[in-house]
């Protein structure tokens, strides 16, 4: 029929356009970087097998991790708060509770032996050049430093809790750098409810002083997150996590080595505040497209039944 | 002193009649508005233009009783309060975005149809003209609404845009200052470009799409040969029940079956967008706020405006703005440069016809080059395509000039 | 003409079916008038009792209305709409009057409220004495929680003297 002959020239060019100035152009302007599917291959396998008993002797003792680390889940209390932290080290040091959930072992084992190496920011931290990276680097207890750093990951393994809430992975692995306003939340945790301005205010000092020792740390203040959902597409977020350098060469921002399992944690909490509707969305599209298809059945048939005697 | 029947019980057809003219109304505007027979789905997209445009209208009232313009607290109140707080919030933004984006795909096939069936010509010139004071004051309105969010975008096509009325080596930052109300985009500048997205252009819209349904009424529109009808008979014919036999059927119910069915195929592609792909009308790059010390990578204006921007780049300051003056009113003028004396479909009009797919490709071809990165061989690709389009008013001149009536 | 209606069913079943779809709109549009989750969440309201003194009025806010807190006097009559902490007794109402909404005035002098408004009075337990009001003062949903009272959240004080149909 002539009309669907036009349709198809109109459509033809609607399309050539749409791809010409969507997916095309933007190939062009984002060099593509391919995901490595947090596999993180260019970390050494840990080839020994962990006792976590041994691990846990380990973190307690020579390895020294509760001189800046708390494990809350073992009762065992951070040593400074936040603030004092950041100021000493320029952000505060994780919770090692829930690590051997969140993040891959291969990068925690590499994080304890050689921290500047797992967190690829040796660009910015060279013991050659007297710029040592805050976290000390493990140096062994005196055995076999791979079996004693296997060890330790099984024992983070062993205490790390089974269910993860989305916005626990983001709060360990993101929230220490990364404010979350449109969730109430700084790099301080959950802001609190406060009845008088004062406290409220003496508050947001801290934060404040928090935020200043954090962008002196890194160079500029890590963004909000709370829209990064919406301004970045799932892939480069996803790359970008994996591994900074690829998309911003340069970057202060450490690889965090989260696990695929934990990366789809953190990507829940990002989209669960940053874009509530997804769930509505997905519900009422089929209906209105639904009540559309009917509508254009039912305009279809009035259509004919207008135009029966034309022609 | 008109008749009045006293007997006429209130508010019926007889009574309002009376009062309103209802039932000439109707006639004249509907029941007996003479719309020709032969005529394609292309002919519906005016209508298409019309229900977007009552779409972006309801959209945006809702948008409008939470969104807050400062430049402060706007990127916050579309992005946390209508997006995540307001019932249905987002449903109404997609909308919005959707409509503003899509609006111009159909304005610019609006454009094309007319383009190709010659139908700017011989009595219809005022409705070309309207429709292309409508394109301005729709580009103008997306523009300012894109300002709205205040996110990176808005910011950085606020200054690209507003620093073109530096005017090149005019210099005129006092002009540009003006429009800003402040030395960058600031608060005084959101505030004004919220004026003009919610009341002053929307006016101007509103009385424009009435004039150009005025401008339709008298000449009617075109059909598909360009066949000059006589209405009155045609029409007499219709009315007598010789609807095989005449040339014209009424707007309503007949025509507006016909628009109500493509609406209807219309609004499944539009609503998938909203739900499901809305990327390229709600730009990734606006989701981060408004910072004034940092230009993203890319910038590029929204898809519509890409052709005219465009034909922008290649040339130096001065050289560029004019080429882009230049390219903004061409269109105006079609009526006029378009010498030849035939209302027909391009395909009947020889040299006419390449001249129509040479613009609808080098405008195409414009607008993808508008998003590419400026380097390398797009540069060259962009200048030819600029310098095309530039050559395509006088060579319309020429080719009609010569085109022997058929 | 006749004849039209019965031709125009497609006409009319697509008139119906739209409709239907605006009814979806209209619901839509309803939702996006109710008032914000942030709104709801910002419901709840601490006050402290324990530094109320006899027979002068507090006015707190909660959800943006005025709220009275008046520390009872040994004279004055106990009643059941009284929230009890310790051996004290409070009176605790929103304080716009049920008549059209003004804020009544407390006079300790005669341990009454007045309402400028219209007149209306209302004695120390927000009954109402005198003049338009059709109702004592309403008490809002609260919860005692040692010497501080939530407003907002529905303790068990509250819920009896809701179940006694005392509140309003
Ligand atoms: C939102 C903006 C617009 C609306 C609501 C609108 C609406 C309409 C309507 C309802 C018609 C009659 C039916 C049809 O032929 O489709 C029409 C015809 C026409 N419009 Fe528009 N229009 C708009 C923009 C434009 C623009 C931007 C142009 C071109 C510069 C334009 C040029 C024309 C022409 C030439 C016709 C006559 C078509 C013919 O006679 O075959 N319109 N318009
Ligand atoms: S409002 Fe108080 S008496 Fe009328």
């Amino acid at each position: 029929m002539k009309e669907l002959k036009v349709l198809a020239v109109v459509v033809f060019f609607s399309l050539l356009v749409y791809w010409g100035v969507e997916p095309f152009a933007h190939g062009q302007m984002h060099k593509h970087v391919d995901s490595d599917k947090f596999a993180y291959s260019d970390l050494p396998e840990i080839t020994k097998e962990g006792d976590a008993a041994n691990g846990g002797n380990l973190v307690m003792g020579a390895g020294a991790c509760l001189g800046c680390h708390s494990i809350e889940s073992q009762g065992m209390p951070a040593p400074m708060d936040a603030g004092t932290a950041a100021a000493s080290y320029g952000v505060n040091p994780p919770d090692l509770s829930n690590i051997g959930a969140l993040y891959d072992e291969k990068f925690l084992a590499e994080l304890i032996k050689n921290p500047a190496h797992a967190l690829n920011v040796e660009h910015k931290f060279d013991p050659a050049a007297g710029k040592m990276h805050p976290m000390v680097a493990f140096y062994g207890a005196g055995g076999d430093i791979d079996q004693e750093v296997a060890d330790m990951v099984a024992y983070f393994k062993s205490i790390a809790p089974k269910e993860i809430s989305p916005k626990e992975a983001f709060d360990n692995a993101c929230g220490r750098c990364h404010a979350m306003r449109y969730d109430k939340y700084t790099q301080l945790g959950d802001i609190p409810e406060f009845k008088y301005e004062k406290d409220a205010l003496a508050y947001q000092i801290k934060v404040l002083e928090y935020q200043d020792h954090l962008k002196k740390y890194m160079g500029t203040l890590p963004p909000d997150l709370s829209m990064i959902i919406r301004a970045r597409s799932a892939h480069y977020l996803e790359t970008f996590v994996e591994n900074p350098q690829t998309q911003l060469a340069g970057t202060s921002m450490p690889r965090v080595g989260l696990s695929k399992e934990g990366y789809e944690k953190v990507e829940a909490y990002l989209t669960e505040i940053g874009d509530p509707s997804k769930p509505q969305r997905e519900a009422i599209g089929p209906w209105v497209l639904g009540f559309f298809l009917i509508f254009s059945i039912l305009a279809f048939l009035w259509k004919k039944h207008q135009w029966r005697d034309l022609h | 002193m008109a008749k009045f029947d006293e007997n006429a019980r209130p508010f019926s057809e007889k009574w309002l009649d009376e009062r309103l003219g209802v039932v000439t109304l109707k006639k004249v505007l509907s029941t007996e508005y003479w719309i020709p027979k032969d005529i394609n789905f292309l002919w519906a997209m005016g209508m298409v233009l019309a229900a977007t445009f009552g779409l972006l209208l309801i959209s945006g009232i809702f948008l409008l009783m939470y969104y807050k313009p400062d430049a402060a607290l706007a990127f916050d109140s579309v992005n946390y309060t209508i997006m995540t707080e307001v019932g249905y919030g987002w449903l109404w933004r997609h909308i919005h975005g959707v409509g503003a984006s899509i609006v111009f795909l159909i304005i610019y096939i609006h454009m094309f149809t007319g383009i190709y069936y010659g139908s700017y010509k011989k009595g219809r010139e005022m409705i070309w003209i309207s429709g292309m004071l409508l394109f301005v004051a729709f580009s103008a309105e997306a523009f300012s609404g894109y300002m709205l969010p205040w996110g990176q975008m808005s910011y950085w096509a606020g200054m690209v845009i507003t620093n073109l009325f530096s005017g090149g080596s005019l210099e005129a930052y006092g002009l540009v200052e003006w429009i800003r109300g402040d030395y960058v985009p600031g608060d005084a500048f959101l505030t004004r470009f919220f004026m003009l997205h919610v009341l002053l252009l929307p006016l101007v819209i509103i009385g424009l799409i009435v004039l150009h349904f005025g401008t339709l009424r008298l000449p009617h529109v075109n059909n598909q040969k360009g066949e000059e009808i006589d209405f009155e008979e045609a029409a007499e014919l219709y009315k007598a029940g010789k609807k095989k036999e005449s040339k014209v059927i009424p707007f309503n119910p007949v025509f507006l079956s016909k628009d109500v069915f493509v609406m209807g195929v219309y609004f499944i592609l539009f609503f998938y967008l909203v739900f499901y792909h809305f990327d390229f009308a709600m730009d990734p790059v606006n989701f981060d706020p408004a910072d004034g010390l940092k230009t993203p990578p890319h910038i590029y204006p929204e898809w519509y405006f890409l052709w005219s921007y465009e034909i922008l780049r290649p040339f130096n300051k001065d050289l560029g703005l004019i080429a882009f003056g230049i390219a903004q009113i061409a269109l105006f003028f079609l009526p006029f440069i378009d010498r030849s004396p035939n209302v027909a479909p391009a395909h009947k009009r020889g040299l006419f016809n390449i001249w129509f797919w040479v613009l609808l490709v080098d405008m195409i071809v414009l607008t993808i080059l508008g998003k590419l990165p400026p380097e390398g061989i797009y540069n060259d690709l962009g200048l030819v395509a600029a310098i095309v389009f530039l050559l395509l008013g006088p060579a319309l001149f020429v080719i009609t000039k010569m085109e022997k009536k058929i | 003409m006749k004849e039209q209606g019965r031709r125009d069913f497609m006409g009319m079943a697509l008139g119906g079916f739209t409709a239907l779809g605006g009814l979806g709109a209209l619901y839509a549009m309803k939702r996006s008038w109710d008032p914000l989750p942030s709104v709801k969440a910002a419901g709840f309201t601490t006050i402290d009792l324990s530094a109320a003194q006899e027979n002068v009025l507090n006015i707190e806010k909660w959800r943006g209305k005025p709220i009275f807190v008046l520390k009872k006097s040994a004279d004055m009559k106990a009643d059941d709409r009284d929230v009890v902490v310790g051996s004290d007794r409070f009176h605790v109402s929103i304080g716009l009057c049920t008549h059209l909404g003004c804020i009544p005035a407390y006079l300790p002098g005669e341990k009454i409220f007045r309402c400028a408004c219209h007149g209306g009075e209302f004695d120390a337990s927000g009954h109402e004495i005198f003049g338009p009001p059709p109702s004592p003062l309403e008490i809002p949903p609260f919860k005692l929680e040692g010497t501080t009272i939530v407003l907002g959240e529905e303790g068990p004080e509250f819920i009896k003297m809701k179940d006694a149909g005392l509140i309003a």
